[in-house]
């Protein structure tokens, strides 16, 4: 990938998380944290590297994607609205009463959602069956999902974890978001799921270590994903919780809380001089 | 007429039923207890052992099933219903994905293992889930086309399935219909309804009313969910007096359906033949004179219920 089109993506995804944080606010509840720590992966997974058209969501051969951290739909709505899934203006009813925009991802309902998700470790299971039935029927689609890192502390994760190196699923990547917080604090002092890296080593998956913010990183992966034959791939994804908003940074109290007025218009104003930063290096 | 165990009856119905290339059988290490291991013989390629891993298996099979295939689930109705009802619930049950659960070594009839693997409240969770269907056959047949029809139809599906070898109920022709019950005894003074292999113990039961002068009409409900509302408000208003029995708890199960059905429909009295405990080991005989899943305790129960009538 180009440094062009690094900032493209760069762009896009600070969009995503300006569209995040409008669903959040309007609802007055959500998850904003972990939505701007995803942002990025997001944007590169449906902008750049998946097989996909908002046009034929259904098709048998796409590419899927499970977002198994489900709390952070706002990140998935706003990506799947920016490619072009639904109106963006859509976002504006997330979590209320009448709308489809569900505070959890929901299959069958939301155009271009592959499985509804929320409760923590199930998403990962049921990306690994998808890869599965595409070895089963000798397709070459790929899947993706996107675990958080507190949501390792789920036992069921390793039991997937197991299953799909079991299996050979090599067109099976996860990526683990990596920001080092959960509702209660810092993931290491809560229930310290590390070494990440080792413990998926150890299960028999091919790991890669990389920035969540870095796109050309991140691409480089998921490139290096493709080319692994007969395992699943781990991208631990070093992350920062509430990414590109200053007061959101790295802070455990944005995991699952909504910013006020004033809050939000500062994080949006700060998105936006991002944007404008990014467009001037075009 | 023969005896079977359900459980054997799963295994080879599917693969009498399993010759359509879209489906794929899971199972959690007990594939040759749940029987999956007769459909493995003969379609290795679409038998997926998931290790004993249950949570990840449902799930597994949504994941599988949101690519359009007809998935069945099979491990112990403890482990599938009770271990991974959440997965059921949120992975299966809310998406409606295309996933039949095939749960065997349900009740008491497990016998020797004990309570831990005799799973009572499977049918009180399952029924539970919006978008479940439950199906508990009581007998061959039944159970072999309980599976055909678990194809047919589309979204979940949980299946009961018992470890003991079971008399036969129907004969050779019997048509099965998902969601009615069937009546197999037509009477006037008190209804039997039962599922599973209670409804053995209900036909025993009748002849022995039978044999005292009263008329007992018994109805097998192998769809237990949705219910044949028919079938019952029609026993309730001819009949006046109900009394079920199913190798379940008390609560949450086939009597809590007809209960519901009854209450709102045509009110009459409703006794519930039950375990109110856990369940220990034992052979299963022994076990069911003790919890009382016997015809003689039906025809106790029958004859409370006609006491209460008005």
């Amino acid at each position: 990938m180009d440094a062009k089109r690094a900032i493209e993506l760069a762009i896009i995804a600070n969009k995503v998380r300006k569209h995040a944080l409008t669903g959040v606010y309007n609802a007055q509840s959500g998850h904003p944290g972990g939505s701007l720590s995803i942002a990025d992966v997001l944007t590169l997974l449906y902008f750049e590297v998946m097989n996909v058209d908002p046009k034929d969501p259904q098709n048998p051969d796409r590419d899927r994607f499970v977002l198994s951290k489900g709390h952070t739909a706002p990140a998935l709505y706003g990506t799947l609205a920016e490619r072009g899934y639904f109106p963006v203006e859509d976002i504006a009813g997330l979590r209320s009463i009448g709308s489809y925009l569900q505070g959890h991802p929901v299959l069958n309902k939301i155009p271009g959602i592959d499985m509804s998700t929320g409760s923590l470790g199930q998403g990962v299971s049921v990306a690994g069956g998808m890869a599965l039935a595409a070895k089963l029927d000798k397709k070459d689609y790929r899947v993706y999902s996107i675990l958080g890192d507190g949501e390792l502390e789920e036992g069921q994760v390793w039991e997937q974890a197991m299953f799909a190196p079991h299996y050979k699923l090599d067109n099976f990547t996860i990526f683990v978001d990596n920001n080092g917080l959960q509702i209660d604090g810092d993931i290491t002092k809560v229930m310290n799921p590390t070494p990440i890296d080792e413990k998926f080593k150890a299960f028999g998956w091919n790991v890669i270590i990389a920035d969540a913010h870095n796109f050309e990183e991140l691409y480089n992966a998921i490139e290096a994903a493709k080319a692994c034959k007969g395992k699943p791939t781990a991208v631990i994804m070093k992350s920062v919780k509430g990414k590109n908003v200053s007061f959101m940074e790295n802070n455990a109290a944005w995991h699952g809380s909504a910013p006020n007025e004033e809050q939000y218009n500062q994080a949006i104003a700060e998105l936006d001089a991002k944007i404008a930063e990014l467009e001037a290096m075009l | 007429m023969g005896k079977t165990a359900t459980r054997i009856s799963y295994g080879n119905a599917l693969v009498k039923y399993g010759d359509n290339e879209n489906i794929v059988v899971l199972d959690a290490d007990l594939s040759k207890s749940t029987k999956t291991d007769t459909f493995k013989k003969v379609y290795p390629e679409r038998f997926i052992n998931c290790g004993i891993a249950e949570s990840n298996m449902m799930c597994v099979a949504a994941g599988l099933a949101t690519t359009g295939k007809t998935v069945f689930a099979s491990t112990f109705a403890m482990f599938a219903a009770g271990r991974a009802f959440e997965q059921i619930r949120n992975s299966i049950g809310y998406p409606e994905l295309n996933v039949k659960i095939g749960a065997t070594h349900a009740g008491i009839s497990v016998g020797e293992d004990g309570a831990s693997h005799q799973c009572l409240e499977d049918i009180a969770l399952m029924r539970s889930i919006p978008t479940m269907v439950v199906i508990n056959p009581a007998d061959d047949i039944e159970a072999q086309l309980a599976v055909k029809a678990a194809i047919d139809h589309k979204g979940p599906v949980y299946m009961r399935f018992g470890r003991l070898a079971v008399e036969d109920v129907n004969g050779p022709d019997y048509k099965f219909e998902l969601g009615k019950g069937v009546q197999l005894k037509d009477g006037s003074d008190v209804t039997i309804i039962a599922t599973g292999l209670m409804v053995q113990e209900g036909l025993k039961a009748a002849e022995m009313l039978e044999a005292e002068g009263i008329s007992a009409r018994v109805i097998n409900i192998h769809t237990i969910k949705p219910i044949d509302e028919e079938i019952i408000t029609k026993a309730a208003k001819e009949t006046g007096a109900i009394v079920t029995a199913e190798e379940h708890y008390i609560m949450g199960g086939l009597g809590s359906a007809v209960t519901e059905v009854v209450c709102a429909n045509a009110p009459c009295p409703v006794k519930i033949i039950g375990t109110d405990r856990y369940g220990k080991s034992g052979k299963p005989a022994e076990l069911f004179k003790e919890y009382g899943l016997t015809a003689e305790n039906i025809v106790a129960k029958a004859k409370e219920a006609m006491a209460l009538k008005k």
